[in-house]
């Protein structure tokens, strides 16, 4: 397995994580429009304190899909997140690209 | 997710199995399917199909609702013969477009680390190490010596092989003798027809790292169009 997909290698990290007693949370990019940063089926992988590795965007949204993702941990219910330049948010959440990305949030149990 | 599903696809991974993550994105709820187990009767049959052929997550529209299928391929690896002029030039565009690289070569004199640094290169015959490097669906195999003693055992290990891709080095005179001797050895037309050769599609390739791109590009179509004729990326 070479180095970038060590690095890449979010459900490895998520299953490390749980195994040492961890609360986990995964965020999964579900689709795209225009120039999203990271493709379909990107991961992100969040702990409760907000550690995180992986990227759903680039840098872009990770700081709001991190809040979500801890929310998740503590309701235990998944998220279905919108992040674009449709949002009011989006310049504030920094997708300035002009993408569009929807992001699934959920629990590891 | 379920935990133990975490550790069942992490599991399959480890093991090169393709497998798809389907979660209904309404309810939650989700299950695993692994390509092998592949069920004609399931819902769901042809995307699954489709899915894994393209080898990309995407999220489905169906009368229950939304549903989202992320796809785990296992990833892809070539292997070559020969620790060659072509082979030093292929290895790092093969390896910038995602590939696992393996070299193999009996030549001590031709498979050095200062030639190949960083690189899973063995010193040995194809007929030997083939078994042992687990070929699949989501391996390619380029020949490379044009040496019939090290590529024609590649050849018969790889026409035996799911492999997605077999290209052979060599002139249409080479391949013409490699065919007979193919032949002799029992592979039918339509087997040996899976080779492409003379390897790497025809843009008039002089260079070494010129003809390691006609054989990248081929091998990229070879993965992404597969029999389905749709395209993925």
């Amino acid at each position: 397995m070479s180095d970038m997909e060590r690095r890449d290698d979010i459900l490895t990290i998520a299953e490390t994580w749980r195994n040492s007693g961890r609360e986990v949370a995964l965020a999964t990019v579900i689709s795209t429009w225009g120039s999203a940063p990271r493709p379909t089926g990107s991961q992100l992988v969040i702990d409760g304190d907000g550690n995180f590795e992986g990227s759903v965007s680039g840098g872009c949204v990770e700081g709001a899909v991190i809040t979500e993702a801890v929310g998740v941990i503590s309701s235990g219910k998944p998220a279905l997140l919108e992040f674009g330049v449709a949002d009011e948010n989006a310049w504030e959440l920094g997708l300035s690209c002009g993408g569009k990305i929807r992001v699934y949030v959920e629990k590891v149990n | 997710m379920d935990q133990n599903l975490l550790k069942q696809i992490n599991t399959d991974r480890a093991a090169r199995l393709a497998t798809i993550l389907i979660t209904d994105l309404k309810t939650g709820t989700q299950r695993v399917v692994r390509e092998s187990e592949l069920d004609s009767g399931d819902p769901l049959h042809q995307d699954l199909l489709a899915a894994f052929r393209g080898g990309k997550s995407r999220s489905l529209e169906t009368e229950s609702g939304e549903l989202f299928l992320n796809v785990y391929t296992p990833p892809t690896r070539l292997i070559m013969t020969g620790a060659v002029h072509i082979s030093q030039a292929l290895y790092p565009m093969a390896r910038a477009c995602g590939h696992d690289v393996v070299i193999v070569d009996p030549r001590e004199a031709f498979g050095t680390n200062e030639r190949f640094p960083d690189i899973d290169l063995i010193t040995g015959w194809p007929g030997d190490h083939f078994p042992n490097l687990g070929i699949d669906a989501y391996a390619a195999i380029v020949t490379l010596t044009h040496d019939p003693k090290i590529d024609d055992p590649a050849l018969e290990f790889a026409l035996n092989s799911k492999a997605f891709y077999i290209g052979a080095l060599g002139s249409r005179k080479t391949h013409a003798r490699r065919v007979e001797r193919l032949t002799v050895a029992g592979f039918s037309e339509e087997q040996i027809s899976r080779i492409a050769a003379p390897v790497g599609l025809d843009i008039g390739a002089k260079s070494p790292s010129e003809i390691a791109v006609s054989i990248l590009a081929q091998l990229t179509a070879a993965l992404r169009l597969r029999t389905s004729g749709e395209q993925a990326g």
